[in-house]
């Protein structure tokens, strides 16, 4: 189809560590159309950002591997791309924003600096113009009195105006297509809240795709269209974020859910998902829920279920919906 | 409340910057004032939730009670007794009544100490147990009401996962019986699946043992879950306290408002996070002698800048510290 932006095929990634071969993504497939916002969510080790950074050809190598599948971006396999290729594309036509503003943004550089750094390597500004330019970014992005912080330094910004400046800087090239790794996880409520309405501010305004990476249910249901919950390097279920919250279809996204304390009501008792997540160096057979999973039986614990669609658009890998 | 089992009156932390000598005769001092006149109670075998968001005092509050942190002015009076007035050989004691339970499992634990040494060394400290199979049977009592085993009891703290470790912080916490236990951010760094399989632990326990809880976190959706009272802080104060239906369902403080209208809530269907304030927290350093939200409150009049707000009571334990509502 060609109103795919970016088309991730069969995308598996291990690293091989001491302690053994760690499979961190596995088979993982999933599309985003033009405009589309698509939020990847799972718990810790679950495979999101290491996902997210084989996008971007991050994944260093060694110790990472990328044994089998495609990451086409506009028709370009990107895992194919030589290092003068990616480079062209990162940054410019590919952006991200990562969790932690304070160890992305480097601290001995003025954010002025660090902005118009980008813009004079990917756009050849001149320094006058690329200075002009980060102060219409910083505006742009809702810092008060941004032309008199272009030359202060990270420290010298709150953790939300960091986020702030990340997202600056990840907007200077006019990407079409945004990466967003747990952009307000390490915020105050109330901070997040203006980053997310900033960053769908932005996505409307460039006519962006977003890929949004976040553990948190609650921002998923607000900031995308599309869901995909990943447990244990798989992608397990998919589908507009309507179908997920209203009709989930895999025990782990049920489970989730159900994990949730509610703020409309109050439960004596919470339904947590049973055990831990497994050892991700010495996975169980068949589904990597199944230890877990109430509704586990035999074919789980030997064949690993693939994602199949359930309703038009919602997919879910798990084998007891073949049984329905 | 009649007897309460924890009652803070006027609990004042205030910290001095720059108080060197040239800066006091330059008159450059500055005072952060982390928590300021702060008051509450907690009833026997109920839990206080206290919600607010990063540097509002809420941490330090939980400090100042269990005195890791020396309060600079006020009342901590636990079971009829005044902590703060306790030397430090009568401190031990009262100790033993109020327990801690941190945020981060992986520095609260000593890594160089099996689960056994780590569980018994309270044990030890507050004289419960004198020989060494006594406190290995109320070891394993420990693990079993935590839900661990016995096959956990010697191995280490980094042979188990978050929340495990979070259930060994508990197990630690309960050796000595307290009376009243305060978690400070006890679930904030556990997944979600594991996060409500540690509030479930906390509920049971509170049921099985007759526990009070003096519950800190800035996750609304976990205070509304655990709690039985609701004190929401913002900028060292308390803003607004209530029982914990009344102050969901009826927030009357501008920034509890906005603090849930922020919160996304796990349903498509509910209305986008929103902020209602606007501007950045304010700063605890030499803050206006009014209200510490007047310069982004939708409310403010000119005496919030210079009138610190009353806590003003509408019924039923709902207090407000607002001049205009």
């Amino acid at each position: 189809m060609a109103d795919e932006i970016l088309s991730v095929d069969d995308l598996t990634v291990r690293f091989h560590l001491k302690r053994g071969t760690l499979t961190a993504v596995n088979g993982v497939s999933f599309d985003i159309k033009r405009g589309e916002t698509f939020g990847l969510v799972g718990e810790s080790g679950s495979g999101k950002t290491v996902t997210a950074r084989a996008i971007m050809k991050l994944i260093p190598t060694p110790p990472g591997e990328i044994p089998r599948g495609r990451v086409v971006f506009e028709g370009q396999d990107i895992l194919k791309l030589d290092p003068d290729g990616i480079r062209k594309l990162r940054g410019n036509k590919i952006a991200m924003v990562f969790q932690e503003p304070m160890s992305a943004l480097n601290p001995v550089y003025t954010v002025g600096d660090q902005i118009t750094d980008v813009l004079r390597t990917n756009l050849g500004m001149t320094r006058a113009e690329a200075r002009e330019r980060a102060g219409d970014l910083l505006a742009l992005v809702g810092i008060p009195s941004a032309r008199s912080r272009i030359d202060n330094y990270v420290h010298e910004f709150s953790g939300g105006m960091r986020q702030r400046v990340m997202l600056a800087m990840a907007l200077s090239c006019d990407p079409t297509f945004l990466i967003a790794d747990e952009p307000t996880t390490a915020l105050d409520v109330t901070i997040q809240a203006t980053i997310l309405e900033l960053i769908s501010s932005m996505i409307d305004r460039f006519g962006m795709s977003l890929l949004f990476i976040t553990h948190n249910l609650g921002v998923v249901a607000h900031a995308c269209d599309k869901i995909g919950v990943m447990y244990a390097s798989h992608l397990v279920e998919m589908g507009t974020k309507e179908e997920i919250f209203a009709k989930p279809c895999h025990p782990y996204t049920v489970g989730l859910l159900n994990s949730i304390p509610r703020l409309d009501k109050q439960t004596r008792y919470l339904t947590p998902i049973d055990g831990t997540v497994c050892n991700m160096l010495d996975p169980p057979r068949g589904c990597k829920f199944n230890p877990r999973c109430a509704h586990a039986m035999d074919r789980c614990r030997e064949e690993i279920p693939v994602l199949k669609e359930v309703a038009p658009g919602h997919l879910a890998a798990c084998h007891l919906n073949d049984m329905q | 409340m009649q007897h309460p089992l924890l009652s803070v009156s006027n609990l004042t932390k205030h910290f001095m910057l720059n108080n060197d000598f040239v800066s006091r005769m330059a008159g450059r001092t500055r005072t952060l004032k982390a928590v300021d006149d702060v008051s509450f109670e907690i009833a026997r075998g109920e839990t206080l939730g206290l919600v607010g968001e990063s540097g509002c005092g809420k941490s330090t509050t939980g400090r100042l009670i269990t005195r890791l942190i020396e309060p600079t002015s006020g009342a901590v009076t636990l079971d009829g007794e005044d902590v703060l007035a306790l030397d430090r050989r009568n401190m031990l004691p009262a100790r033993k009544k109020l327990q801690l339970v941190f945020q981060d499992p992986y520095s609260s634990l000593n890594p160089r100490k099996t689960i056994m040494q780590i569980l018994e060394r309270p044990l030890i400290v507050h004289k419960i147990a004198p020989g060494w199979g006594e406190r290995r049977t109320r070891v394993l009592e420990l693990l079993n009401l935590v839900g661990l085993g016995r096959e956990h009891i010697d191995r280490y703290p980094h042979e188990f996962s978050g929340g495990q470790r979070q259930r060994i912080a508990i197990a630690r916490a309960l050796a000595v019986e307290p009376d009243l236990v305060i978690g400070d951010e006890p679930v904030s760094a556990l997944d979600v699946s594991i996060q409500a399989q540690i509030l479930n632990l906390f509920r049971e326990l509170q049921e099985k043992l007759g526990l009070t809880y003096l519950f800190i976190a800035h996750d609304l959706s976990v205070i509304r879950h655990i709690s039985d009272r609701v004190a929401v802080m913002y900028v060292g104060k308390i803003v607004e306290t209530g029982p914990v239906e009344e102050i969901f369902a009826n927030p009357r403080h501008p920034y509890t408002k906005a603090l849930m209208a922020a919160v996304p809530v796990a349903d498509p269907k509910s209305p986008p996070p929103k902020l209602m304030l606007s501007g950045e927290v304010a700063t605890p350093i030499d803050p206006p002698p009014g209200c510490r939200l007047c310069k982004r409150c939708p409310l403010a009049t000119p005496n919030c800048e210079t009138d610190p707000p009353p806590m003003r009571d509408f019924g039923a334990g709902h207090l407000v510290a607002c001049h205009n509502i």
